[in-house]
């Protein structure tokens, strides 16, 4: 009779504070439809490793636990995000960037926010942990888990749920900062949007060459760079359709499944419930906010010496979140003119924030990877 | 819940804002390598793009 409920006695309140956080990731993911691809899988497998004695992770003296396994084969060597960047790169179109370059400038400046977090962290932290917090600004998880990883933060775990939670909350954040930053004739200036043609060479040769720029630059985050640009290649090429196809959804979705619930297994109670992690979330808000606020100073700094003046609220697009921020552009611009079509260009600029994004993380490594 | 483990030291923002300045100096340079490239790029491959557009 004891052994039915001497598991129980392990079970303590920590835990089914991850339980309900797990149900409010659970809830955030079918409900509100906030990141559901991974939001979900992190708010069951936060139920899945937070119950006493779980078999699902390594206990002490037990065997190992699956999420341990996949742990160490998918995400303690970045295996994971650096496939996933792979389909990723086969879903983005480049094409509105590739037509006008120029809106690169845009996810340059929405990386502000990293930088501005990092050194705002690193009044709470060492510089490495700093480092990898900062980079939850990147909008992007597979790099937040690289650079975590790579400089060994000892809280990868709220890094990820940070950085996941805040892509899905873009919506929610970004909205009252670019109010905030702009006037309403300002948010009703139109740009004319000429889609230039691009040749089938360039659409080729630009992974090609940003991979080489990058790696010459970079070179530790020569395999983001290089894993995203591949599965552009592949889509662009012409002549792999079915491995385009698969990498953008078979592929994508199967690395997603495992990526998710393998980084609850970093979820449990212990090394989660813990102050610093809501320091962490605050960070990656900071990080968030100051993102989007580059983009947009960014935009109306340039406004003072054009003629033809840009809506300074594309460069809060410049965050990597994709497709959401350039979304929430167009809904906003909508919002104040019903006829000012702002999507192709916050689409370019949001691809840019993509590229921007990965580079400061290969920046960030560079600093401080020895 | 555990304590906060993080201190706290107000004089680290300042010295690592240096890390913000070559970060953003270095951001900008590469994306503005790359945009170069992309405009070069274009520049070169136009005719070429207006050939296969003709062609289709």
């Amino acid at each position: 009779m004891e052994v039915l409920y001497q598991n129980l006695l392990q079970l303590d309140w920590k835990m089914i504070v991850m339980w309900a956080i797990g149900a409010i990731l659970i809830y955030l993911a079918i409900k509100k439809d906030m990141e559901p691809t991974l939001l979900l899988p992190m708010g069951f497998g936060a139920i899945l490793v937070n119950l006493p004695l779980s078999g699902a992770i390594t206990q002490p003296g037990a065997e190992e636990g699956p999420l341990s396994i996949l742990y160490g084969a998918g995400i303690a060597n970045e295996l994971f995000p650096l496939i996933l960047f792979i389909g990723i790169g086969a879903m983005i179109d480049f094409g509105p960037l590739l037509s006008n370059p120029v809106l690169m400038l845009f996810g340059a400046a929405a990386q502000f926010g990293i930088f501005f977090t990092l050194c705002t962290a690193s009044m709470f932290f060492d510089i490495n942990d700093a480092a990898s917090i900062a980079i939850i600004g990147a909008a992007d998880g597979p790099t937040s888990i690289v650079v975590g990883q790579k400089l060994q933060s000892n809280y990868i775990g709220a890094i990820m749920v940070a950085a996941y939670s805040y892509m899905a909350l873009v919506p929610i954040i970004q909205p009252p900062i670019i109010k905030l930053l702009t006037t309403k004739k300002e948010r009703m200036i139109r740009m004319e949007y000429t889609q230039k043609p691009v040749s089938r060479i360039t659409r080729i040769l630009f992974p090609i060459c940003i991979t080489i720029i990058a790696g010459l630059i970079a070179p530790a985050s020569v395999a983001l760079v290089g894993f995203l640009m591949f599965g552009n290649l592949i889509r662009e090429c012409g002549v792999l359709e079915s491995l385009s196809e698969t990498a953008q959804k078979t592929l994508a979705n199967l690395v997603t499944i495992f990526l998710g619930i393998t980084i609850a297994s970093q979820m449990q109670a212990d090394k989660f419930l813990r102050l610093d992690t809501l320091l962490i979330l605050g960070l990656g808000l900071v990080a968030f906010i100051f993102d989007t606020a580059g983009g947009v100073i960014f935009a109306k700094i340039l406004n003072i010496f054009l003629k033809k003046k840009i809506n300074p609220m594309i460069g809060a697009a410049g965050i990597s979140a994709f497709p959401m921020s350039g979304r929430v552009v167009h809904k906003l611009a909508l919002k104040e003119d019903p006829t000012n079509f702002l999507l192709m260009q916050a689409t370019g600029v949001n691809v840019s924030g993509q590229i921007a994004s990965v580079i400061a993380g290969g920046l960030i490594l560079n600093f401080f990877l020895h | 819940m555990n304590m906060l483990t993080a201190s706290f030291e107000p004089m680290h923002f300042v010295d690592n804002l240096r890390y913000m300045g070559l970060g953003m100096l270095g951001i900008f340079i590469v994306i503005g390598v790359i945009m170069l490239l992309t405009l070069l790029l274009n520049k070169l491959t136009e005719d070429r793009s207006h050939d296969e557009s003709e062609d289709q």
